[in-house]
């Protein structure tokens, strides 16, 4: 009866563990439907036509986006990887 | 009466008691205590009786009963057979081996006596 | 020319740069100093030669002919790392754990190793990355050649020729001395990582520095430039989606497939946790790559002169406003592009090349097969070198040959759309278990006859390769095979259009075939290998020392054989090989011994196949040969189950038969003992009856009668007494139920005693005792009194059956295997050796008896000597009869 004092701690670290690595799962199709807006965009004879410039701004924010989510994911999976390894100790 | 008997055994006491019962009796008493020339003793001697001892050095009872009912002499001779081992399956060999009379020690010395005198008689 | 001149010392002081670096690397690492060359930067950077040429300089001309499109390049490797936990992290770790060497191995690995398959995607990689070489080898003469021209200086084509064969030559050169130093089992090249690591930062270094200049040079800014970039020709956004997805799609499905992307990726891969900083910092590199393509574009179509060649946009940008230096740089950063992507895919080929075709048919000429040992790794590596020198030469006669006319980048998106076939077996390969070496056979092929058909054949050219009339007709008038337009659907955009169906019909080839077919007992195990391998290794494993690989061989051996057979097998071999322990070096002999074994078990060609994939350090795990050997466990189990059954029976049988035997032994001993005891009984009491009734009957009796027939009585009366007490004793000796009492004192005391007492009563006849006083100076810890009683039976024994006329005993002290000894030589006839045997059973006596004993002494003194855990014996050959009492040492010892 007392482990169920310690246990909700360890399910909770690994418990986001999983989430981390689901939102690391999840990022690459959040970019490709970003990256896929532009099929959406209406073609040169078309009235309303999307500058280059825009695009640009919009494909590299989508980039910076996808670096800078990729890159804080990958460090919180390092961080739980250390405190893994730390628990098994 | 006079006859003779020789005894066949190896326990020193034993062959005083049964020479001291038979001599009293009228018996003359030879006695030979081991095997080997158990059977050329009684060959030699041709007593009117043998006790024979089961137990011997040298050569059991047994063996000594057949050599002498295969001899011709010594073919009809008695013998009385005495064994400390009190088992049907020792009475049954002896009887096998011709034994005329079988005893288990330790024996009345009467008892003795009877078998001797009936067995030299009949 | 001055400047020219300076350009190519530039050039060759930058490549004996690289040489250093990569020497450097190579010897660092081979002082294990080199834990810097494994650091995820570098990991990161050496995947850089994705970029190659054709971005450095293609890019600026592909944004300055199609707009954005040429982000599509680096968008769909940028998805590929960012999901890096979905494939990548996967691919890296079969890569490790199955010691992977190449895109060609992994898959024919895959696919029960099939060679056929290796050779097969080796030969379609090298149809599709020696255009690809050609392509980085006109790179580097035509940026040569825009160089000099804008010095005044037109190089003929001949010299165009034969500077493209100085840089093959060159970077063949180096890839030899760095790619084939020497034959690492993981297939690292540290110095070849490194230069390839320095020339990524020098491209980017170079293509950021011409952005800047760019932008804030000569644009002014970025708003400004945003405002050119709108103001251009490619000012809005046009964009067929056709071509936007199927890019992404194409570009993400090359990174994976590329052997070169291959190579550095996997292979190369020192660390699975590199992948992790690689899967942001990758994207981040190509994002920054891309980032000033379209103002060098859009300013370059400003600057120069309508008719430009746009590709080159980046070194002519510099070079017209008069910027020598940025021009050299971005020179050496296109140089650097080029070369690294040649040195990387010639390694990753001449493996392949090297491992799949070269070597096969090498060992297929030799007599002596596989088993050939000594010289394989120098084969091996000559064949690398050739393979090598034969991948960039055929780049170079590609070159030569097409003319270098076509447009960079088309070549580029061929070659990708090639390896992209690929990609189906690949990912089919590691997710889904029903995959066939069949199925990859089919679908391979499929794609890459449609991909040939639809897109590497028209790329030549109408009426090159392909007629005008087939591609507008057909072949033979079957219009709806047209290469551009199957089924009849016309309108496609023909590369779109190539992609989609190969990839298509590839993936619905693969998929039916493997369907249908029925894998091979390899294949299965390697699917789940694959499929599962996160399961299957928790962490990358590496063949350790020669005994790591014997306790992998027992493992095995154990699951086929049985662990008893097994083990007695390795034990015996170790001894063979004067080892202690269970397990023997894996010697030639020893694995051909094994294998004998083991084929007795699951058939020649399975045990072979076996002890070399382990002995062989080859790619199926123990784990896989695990399951194949209980699989056969398994059928062997069931195949046998009758027989075991009969088997058993029959042992029970014989274990019961066995019992009975036993009991009835017992019982015969038992029914003797009680005989003989009845004998032993029965015979003084009938001495003691027949006089008792003697002095009871008789009346005339001297007093000197009464007197020797009354201790008659009374002297068989002590030998019953005696009898009892001795089976008493044995009785409690033999039970184990003798409670010791474990005293200290002298040896000599004890046989003082024991000959006192057992010479006690003995009159003129008595023996001389002979002792040596200085030999019996012994303390002793045991049960002194049992002692003294096997002691006192032993002289008692000489007393009463030594027949000699002077009977002598001789005690002897000593010590024998670390035991004290203690010996009893009498000077009489000794015992026959007949009796020897029997002498200590219960109720034997020997000889004549002279003495009434029950024949229980000797027994009693073995069963003491027991409880003291020593021995008493029979000693031969000492002329009277001798008997031998055995200590153990630490009965002396602990007295001590």
């Amino acid at each position: 009866m007392n482990a169920k004092h310690t246990i909700p701690f360890l399910e909770r670290q690994s418990y986001r563990r999983r989430r981390l690595i689901d939102t690391i799962r999840t990022l690459p199709v959040i970019g490709a439907v970003l990256w896929g807006v532009p099929l959406l965009w209406r073609q040169s004879d078309a009235a309303d036509v999307v500058m280059t410039s825009d695009a640009i701004i919009y494909i590299f924010s989508v980039w910076l986006l996808l670096v800078v989510g990729g890159g804080w994911l990958a460090r919180n999976l390092k961080r739980s990887d250390a405190e893994e390894t730390e628990r098994e100790r | 009466m006079g006859k003779n008997v020789l005894v066949i055994e190896d326990e020193p006491n034993i062959i005083e008691a049964i020479s001291f019962i038979l001599s009293r009796d009228g018996w003359s008493v030879a006695t030979h205590s081991n095997g080997h020339d158990a059977v050329g003793v009684v060959q030699k001697a041709m007593p009117d009786l043998v006790i024979l001892d089961v137990m011997l050095p040298g050569k059991t009872g047994y063996d000594i009963l057949r050599e002498l009912r295969s001899e011709d002499a010594t073919h009809g001779l008695p013998v009385l057979m005495l064994t400390a081992k009190g088992q049907v399956k020792d009475r049954e060999m002896a009887e096998r081996a011709g034994a005329s009379r079988f005893m288990t020690k330790p024996f009345s010395n009467a008892e003795v006596l009877d078998a001797v005198r009936e067995l030299v008689a009949g | 020319m001055g400047t020219l001149n300076i350009l190519v010392g530039v050039c060759l002081i930058y490549v004996a740069f690289l040489f250093l670096v990569a020497f450097a690397a190579e010897r660092a690492a081979l002082e294990g100093k080199g834990a810097w060359l494994r650091s995820p930067i570098i990991y990161t950077l050496s995947l850089s030669i994705y970029c190659t040429a054709w971005t450095f300089y293609g890019a600026v001309g592909y944004a300055a002919r199609s707009g954005l499109e040429y982000l599509t390049i680096y968008i769909g490797p940028s998805l590929v790392m960012i999901g890096w936990w979905w494939l990548l992290r996967k691919l890296v770790r079969i890569g490790r754990s199955q010691r992977i060497t190449s895109i060609a191995d992994l898959i024919s690995s895959r696919y029960g190793k099939s060679n056929l398959l290796a050779v097969g995607v080796t030969v379609l990689a090298v149809i599709g990355t020696t255009p690809y070489i050609a392509l980085q080898l006109q790179s580097v003469t035509v940026s040569f050649d825009v160089f000099s021209s804008a010095y005044g200086a037109e190089l003929t084509d001949s010299a165009q020729g034969s500077n493209a064969l100085l840089v093959a030559a060159g970077l063949a050169l180096f890839t030899i001395i760095f790619g084939t130093r020497n034959l690492d089992v993981n297939e690292r090249h540290h110095g070849v990582v490194m230069a390839v690591a320095v020339e990524a930062i020098v491209k980017l270094l170079a293509l950021t520095a011409v952005g800047i200049f760019v932008v804030w040079g000569l644009a002014g800014g970025v708003g400004d430039t945003l405002a050119r970039i709108d103001a251009s020709e490619i000012g809005q956004w046009q964009m067929r989606g056709d071509r936007w997805g199927t890019l992404i799609f194409l570009s993400g499905a090359a990174f994976l497939c590329l052997p070169r992307m291959f190579q550095v990726m996997v292979v190369e891969n020192e660390d699975e946790d590199h992948l992790r900083t690689a899967s942001w910092a990758f994207p981040a590199y190509l994002m920054v790559m891309s980032l000033f393509v379209v103002p060098i574009a859009v300013v370059g179509l400003d600057l120069l002169p309508a008719g430009s060649n746009p590709d080159f946009f980046v070194l002519t940008v510099p070079l017209a406003t008069g910027n020598d230096a940025l021009a050299m740089l971005s020179f050496l950063g296109g140089f650097s592009s080029a070369t690294s992507m040649v040195i990387v895919a010639a390694l990753a080929l001449s493996t392949m090349v090297s491992n799949h075709i070269v070597m096969p048919i090498w060992l297929s000429t030799q007599s002596g097969g596989a088993s050939v040992s000594g010289d394989v790794r120098h084969v091996v590596l000559l064949s690398r070198r050739i393979s090598i020198a034969a991948v960039v030469f055929l780049g170079y006669l590609y070159f030569r040959l097409s003319g270098g006319g076509t447009a960079l980048a088309s070549i580029g998106l061929v070659s990708f759309a090639g390896v992209a076939q690929f990609l189906p077996v690949l990912v089919g390969g590691i997710f889904w278990r029903g995959a066939t070496r069949t199925g990859a056979f089919v679908g391979l092929s499929v794609g890459f006859v449609i991909w040939a058909y639809t897109l590497l054949l028209p790329s030549f050219g109408a009426g090159s390769l392909v007629s005008q009339t087939m591609l507008e007709n057909g072949p033979l008038g079957l219009g709806w095979l047209r290469p551009q337009a199957f089924f009849g659907i016309s309108g496609m955009d023909p590369l779109v259009h190539a992609i989609f169906w190969s990839i298509l019909l590839n993936t619905m080839s693969f998929f039916i075939a493997s369907l249908v077919g029925f894998p091979s007992p390899l294949e299965r195990l390697q699917g789940a290998q694959f499929v599962n391998v996160f399961e299957h290794s928790s962490t990358p494993q590496s063949w350790g020392g020669s005994l790591a690989q014997t306790e992998d061989l027992m493992v095995m051996a154990q699951r086929i054989i049985g662990a008893r057979e097994a083990q007695n097998l390795f034990e015996r071999e170790a001894k063979r090989q004067g080892m202690s322990g269970l397990l023997p070096e894996p010697s030639p002999d020893f694995l051909q011994r094994l294998e004998r074994e083991l084929a007795g078990s699951v058939g020649a060609a399975t045990a072979h196949a076996m002890i070399g994939q382990i002995v062989g350090g080859a790619s199926v795990s123990v784990e896989d040969l695990m399951a194949v050997a209980d699989e056969t466990a398994q059928m062997m189990e069931y195949s046998s189950k009758l027989e075991a059954k009969s088997e058993e029976q029959a042992r029970t049988a014989r274990q019961l038969r066995q019992a009975n035997e036993k009991l009835t032994l017992i019982s015969e001993q038992k029914d003797s003992f009680l005989s003989q005891v009845s004998h032993e009984l029965r015979t003084p009491m009938t001495s003691i009856r027949a006089f008792s009734e003697i002095l009871r009957d008789s009346d005339r009796l001297t007093e000197t009668e009464k007197t020797k027939y009354s201790s008659i009585i009374h002297d068989e009366a002590l030998r019953l007494t005696r009898l009892l007490d001795d089976l008493l004793d044995l009785s409690v000796l033999e039970s184990g139920r003798v409670n010791l009492n474990m005293q200290s004192g002298s040896l000599k005391g004890i046989l003082d005693h024991a000959v006192a007492s057992a010479l006690t009563g003995a009159g003129a006849d008595k023996m001389q005792v002979v002792r040596d006083n200085q030999q019996e100076d012994l303390m002793l810890n045991t049960d002194l009194d049992r002692l003294s009683q096997v002691f006192i039976n032993l002289i008692g024994n000489a007393q009463k059956y030594c027949d000699s006329t002077t009977p002598k005993l001789r005690i002897d002290v000593g010590r024998a295997n670390a035991a004290l000894v203690v010996d009893f030589i009498d000077n009489g006839s000794g015992i026959p050796k007949t009796e020897q045997a029997v002498i200590f059973e219960k109720f034997s006596r020997t000889g004549v008896q002279k003495v009434k004993g029950a024949g229980l002494g000797l027994a009693i003194c073995r069963e003491i000597m027991t409880r003291l855990e020593g021995s008493v014996e029979y000693l031969p050959g000492q002329g009277g009869a001798a008997f031998r009492v055995t200590l153990p040492e630490q009965v002396a010892m602990a007295a001590q």
